[in-house]
């Protein structure tokens, strides 16, 4: 077996400087009952090549995204990402060392994750950032507990434009807490009704832009609003590509912003992993009850910088019962790709590929929206956004299907027995004008 | 003036029916380099046992309870800018609470100082 | 007050002398070269993408158009690699050698994983594509959750967990809706041992638990008396790591399964310890209701400096049907598989999801890989791996029991835990003598847990390790030891100083957080 270096006779050595007789006399604290004696019910061991391909034919039975002309969006993300990123991140050094508790040892991975903070920041407007959540539906619903932290309160107003899988992550993780989740209804026009919803005693609303639909919000006014109330704004992207192009929820007065970042270095992966970015305010109420790791700057006993895991006693190693958040293992490598992915881009790659998918967008919007009976729902959007369709979405997909195209997602998919003729349709910077044809002409027939 | 400890390592001083609440330097430096105190709110009213305020180190954080009834009067405000304040001079100016005792017959539960001696040798 | 009584040191006990080695003039030292933030290096106008020119003209954004600047230097594709090469090259790892930490099994990571999860069927699919186009993917998960059901011996396992402690999430808010389910409200309080990870009672208050401890008998499992008289009807449950955080297999499992059961609760068990009973002892036979598998321990997925990991959970008959949504059900003709995304998609009252635990099907990822390895090796080759992790963990306790202090007696599971009394007198610390290691090119052990023990080294060797690999180990924690008892203290005060950073001031780091790059005045004016 390939991956085991002890020899028979090492393990013969072994026993004997235990003074056992056998692997086997080392389990004898199982109860006898349950010590299985043959191999249990599965396949032995197989070489390299046959997992390869029983793997590989699993895989040829999927259709991976490049193949066709794809369009699908709705919380993750096709991008492209430069080779460099899988390289890096292949380093064994990044990819096979464990969370940095010894700091002198693991630089590396301390300072990457300085960077990541502070590009996240950056990007989000915000103070500080952490070193990452699972993906962006967890950061939602852990920034929803911290607000009920800070402000002491237990009401959460959600808008119903966000993203409905991570309104019910959010519900999930608040439901046993005593936090009093409301929602306003999902609304394809704005966020009217969300505003009445706010009152003396909520903790936080949550808003996301752009929304499930790909419609932008600006969140000023409604931030004013929450803040008279003492209420806090969290603001949720599920593009982080977005950034590039539109305002910062810390412009728009966010008091929390999180997200997820797929879309920069971590690719579609089938939903997992992605990396959740997680950034707030300044404020000391704040950083003490956000979730996760935090790297922090300081010197080495040679007055050397360097940086450490730090502000740690809000974390469940050290507060146990108490702590901020159960979160231990995060998504460092992603968090890694992500930073790898903004370096080499760096604002400049930034603003250009978040124009591009804007551009991208607005052609496949104007081609899609000029078929008969196509109405385009969303007034403003960044590379996603929302048609009306005169037939169940979800029935048009499958025949987009037959022809070779992956044109988006039924928003009844998300929102069961709701908004049946409704699609949602994302465009990016890997689109071609060839896809968007395909795009277009596939549409008219299907609809024709 | 007296001073009173409990067996979790705080130091109760008496002036009057106030009383001035702290960690003894046992404690402190058990905990190791303070980098964090969170007090209560003046006006909040504890029993005996209750949490009032945390205390953390690096690597550590602890409860600090109220050694007997009372409302808070006065926190150190110092310590938010400087917790080192806890390791430097933890029964002078690395006090945390004055409590204005609601049941002063309650210290009578509590060790004198050769007590206190005795429990952490 | 509550006291540290675990014997961690916080501060830097000694004032090092700054002129220990001579400065280069570029901070350099050979291949260990200094390097800088990116904010320090890059600049706003340097890209290393090239994209097409934008054409202009289309703008949808309706006024949420970005005005002032980010502030996120680029840099050029040959600088960014040599910046993250460069500082890959401070890191430990496990391709460099032992990563003993206990509790984490830091085993080989093969890299037939990593070539199967970057298959395009696989990496590059969408979550939410029509389902018809990710039969593949489907089969994938429903596979390795079959693997996981036989090697546990369990009816259910759902994937979506997205790591260890979000495993504990799920198998916790199953037992909270059985219970609901039950009507039982009364019942909030989980046990948890003293020795148990910071997660388990993290995860419980999540849940709108309150927990007791129980503490350890003198042999490091649970203390049955202390056990039973907590035993009430208020009990939801017991959270038990098994084998647990000492290294030891619960003896009493079976009976603490039947107790917390006739007393009306659930058994969660910790499995991050799987590794040392895979294929030679299924949970499901102690009578466990819940189990979260960390895939990045026990099934080799790499752990990339703190993630991403994966925490797919099993469940009895009885926590089952409160299992959450998505999960992969069977088509009524057979021919395809779906995703049970929503409440609606399921059908009958049995099956009551108490919701939904993140945005995806889980981490699609890890699944590939762990999959990947499963198959490698196979029902024989499980059973071997844990045969032999056990093996390598008892070999070390063997080789180290009369020069170190083991903290129990007895053989040990896939790890080995000592405590500091054999540092008694010498004035090194745990956190001395695993600095040291750090010297001789080690990355040292779980220190300071669990907190049962005082000072505590906890070594996990894995079964990826050779025996002559052990040898040297042994031999240099021998060394070590005998320095330490020789009265070389300073050594350990000052260790590491062959590491690309000395010890770091973790005071100064808490006290006064910098927890991103700033510009500097002089920059901004510019
Ligand atoms: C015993 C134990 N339980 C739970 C966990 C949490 O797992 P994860 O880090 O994957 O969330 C760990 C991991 O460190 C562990 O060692």
């Amino acid at each position: 077996m390939r991956y085991l270096p002890l020899t028979p006779a090492d393990r013969q050595a072994m026993l004997e400087k235990i003074g056992v007789t056998s692997i086997d006399a080392l389990f004898t604290d199982v109860p006898e009952a349950a010590r299985l004696h043959g191999p249990v019910d599965l396949p032995p061991h197989q070489t390299e090549l046959q997992v390869e391909r029983a793997l590989s034919k699993m895989a040829a039975e999927n259709i991976a995204a490049s193949s066709v002309p794809f369009f699908v969006g709705a919380g993750a993300y096709k991008h492209h990402v430069p080779a460099t990123v899988d390289h890096l991140i292949q380093r064994s050094e990044f990819l096979t060392s464990y969370t940095p508790y010894q700091p002198e040892i693991s630089q590396g991975t301390l300072q990457t994750l300085f960077e990541f903070q502070t590009q996240v920041a950056l990007m989000t407007g915000m103070d500080v950032a952490n070193a990452s959540m699972y993906d962006g539906s967890t950061a939602c619903g852990e920034a929803v507990l911290m607000a009920a932290r800070v402000t002491k309160r237990k009401k959460a107003v959600l808008a119903g434009s966000l993203h409905p899988h991570y309104a019910a992550t959010t519900r999930t993780t608040a439901k046993y807490l005593d936090i009093d989740i409301v929602s306003s209804k999902p609304d394809l026009d704005g966020l009217s009704g969300i505003a009445d919803l706010i009152d003396d005693e909520t903790a936080c609303v949550v808003i996301q832009t752009p929304d499930v639909f790909g419609r932008l919000h600006d969140l000023t006014e409604i931030a004013e609003k929450a803040h008279q109330h003492g209420a806090l704004v969290i603001s949720v992207f599920t593009e982080a590509v977005s950034l590039g192009l539109v305002k910062s929820p810390g412009d728009m007065g966010a008091d929390i912003a999180v997200g997820e970042g797929q879309g920069i270095g971590v690719g579609l992966n089938f939903g997992g992993p992605y990396v959740g970015l997680f950034a707030c305010k300044n404020d000391r109420n704040f950083i003490r009850n956000m979730p996760g790791r935090l790297a922090g700057e300081t010197v080495d006993a040679d007055g050397r910088r360097g940086y450490v895991l730090t502000l740690s006693t809000r974390e469940q190693h050290i507060r146990r019962e108490k702590a901020t958040s159960n979160i231990c293992t995060n998504s460092g490598l992603c968090a890694l790709a992500f930073t790898i992915h903004m370096t080499l881009l760096g604002e400049k790659g930034l603003t250009t590929l978040a124009q591009l998918n804007h551009e991208t967008a607005c052609d496949l919007a104007d081609r899609l929206s000029g078929i008969a009976g196509v109405d385009l729902l969303t007034d403003s959007f960044f590379n996603e956004f929302a048609l009306r369709l005169p037939k169940p979405a979800a029935g048009v997909l499958d025949q987009l299907v037959e022809k070779g195209v992956l044109g988006g997602i039924a928003a009844s998919r998300l929102y069961p027995g709701e908004l049946d003729d409704v699609l949602i349709v994302a465009a990016t910077e890997t689109n071609t004008d060839d896809d968007l044809a395909a795009f277009e002409t596939a549409l008219r027939e299907v609809l024709s | 003036m007296s001073v009173k400890f409990t067996k979790d390592h705080e130091w109760v001083k008496v002036d009057g029916d106030e009383a001035t609440v702290g960690i003894t330097a046992y404690a402190a430096d058990q905990l190791g380099d303070v980098v964090f105190v969170e007090l209560p709110d003046v006006g909040k009213s504890f029993e005996p046992g209750d949490e009032m305020a945390v205390v953390e180190s690096v690597k550590a954080a602890s409860e600090v309870y109220a050694p007997v009834s009372g409302e808070v009067v006065a926190v150190n405000d110092v310590l938010e800018g400087e917790p080192q304040k806890v390791n430097e001079s933890a029964d002078g100016d690395g006090w945390f609470v004055k409590l204005k005792l609601s049941d002063k017959s309650q210290l009578d539960g509590l060790m004198d100082e050769a007590a206190y001696k005795a429990h952490i040798s | 007050m509550s006291m540290n009584t675990q014997g961690r040191p916080t501060r830097m006990e000694h004032d090092l002398d700054p002129g220990a080695y001579e400065d280069t003039l570029s901070g350099s030292r050979g291949l260990e070269q200094a390097e800088p933030l990116l904010f320090e290096r890059g600049s706003l106008d340097v890209t290393g993408v090239d994209l097409p020119t934008p054409r202009g003209g289309k703008n949808r954004l309706g006024g949420m158009k970005r005005e002032g600047p980010i502030g996120l230097p680029g840099l050029a594709e040959p600088e960014a690699m040599r910046h993250y090469v460069r500082l890959s090259r401070k890191n430990y790892a496990i391709d460099l050698g032992l990563y003993p930490l206990g509790s984490c099994t830091m085993k080989h990571n093969p890299r037939l994983n990593e070539k199967m999860a970057r298959l395009p069927g696989f990496a590059d699919i969408h979550p939410l594509q029509p389902e018809q186009t990710v039969q593949g993917a489907y089969k994938l998960i429903e596979e390795l959750a079959r693997w996981l059901m036989v090697l546990t011996g369990t009816p259910a396992v759902a994937m979506s967990p997205k790591a260890g402690a979000h495993g504990e999430l799920c198998g916790m808010m199953a037992i909270r809706a059985a219970l609901d389910a039950r009507g039982e409200t009364g019942r909030r309080r989980v046990l948890v041992p003293e020795s148990a990870h910071g997660t388990n009672p993290a995860t419980a208050v999540q849940c709108g638990f309150i927990t007791d401890e129980i503490p350890a008998d003198a042999t490091g499992r649970v203390d049955m008396e202390a056990f039973k008289a907590k035993l009430g009807d208020d009990v939801a449950g017991i959270m038990l790591t098994n084998p647990n955080t000492c290294g030891l297999f619960e003896r009493d499992i079976r009976e603490i399964a039947d107790l917390i059961h006739e007393a009306g609760g659930y058994f969660y068990c910790d499995g991050a310890n799987f590794n040392a009973i895979m294929g030679r002892v299924r949970p499901g036979d102690l009578g466990i209701d819940a189990m979260h598998i960390n895939l990045h321990k026990t099934f080799s997925t790499p752990h990339g400096g703190g993630g991403p990991g994966s925490g797919p959970t099993v469940f009895s008959e009885a926590l089952a049907p409160y299992a959450p949504l998505p999960f992969v059900v069977q088509t009524e003709d057979g021919a395809l598989l779906r995703m049970a995304e929503n409440e609606s998609d399921i059908d009958g009252d049995d099956i009551q999801p108490f919701g939904r635990l993140t945005a995806f099907h889980g981490q699609m990822g890890m699944f590939t890989r762990a999959l990947t390895y499963m198959m490698s090796h196979g029902s024989d080759g499980l059973k071997q791996a844990s045969g032999d992790a056990v093996l390598n963990a008892n070999y070390i306790l063997a080789r180290l029991k009369d020069v170190m202090t083991p903290a129990f007696e007895g053989t040990c599971m896939h790890e080995a835990l000592f405590d500091d009394r054999f540092l008694k007198d010498t004035g090194v610390t745990t956190l001395d003598f695993a600095k040291a290691m750090i010297d001789e090119g080690y990355h040292p052990m779980t220190m300071y847990f669990p907190l049962v023990v005082h000072g505590a080294m906890l070594i996990e060797p894995t079964e990826t390790e050779s025996k002559s690999g052990l040898d040297r180990f042994c031999d240099v924690l021998c060394g070590l030891t005998d320095a330490a008892k020789a009265g070389d203290a300073d050594r350990f005060k000052a260790a590491p100083v062959h590491a690309p950073m000395r010890r770091l001031d973790e005071t100064r780091a808490a006290r006064s957080p910098v927890l991103r790059w700033l510009p500097s005045e002089d920059d901004s004016k510019n």
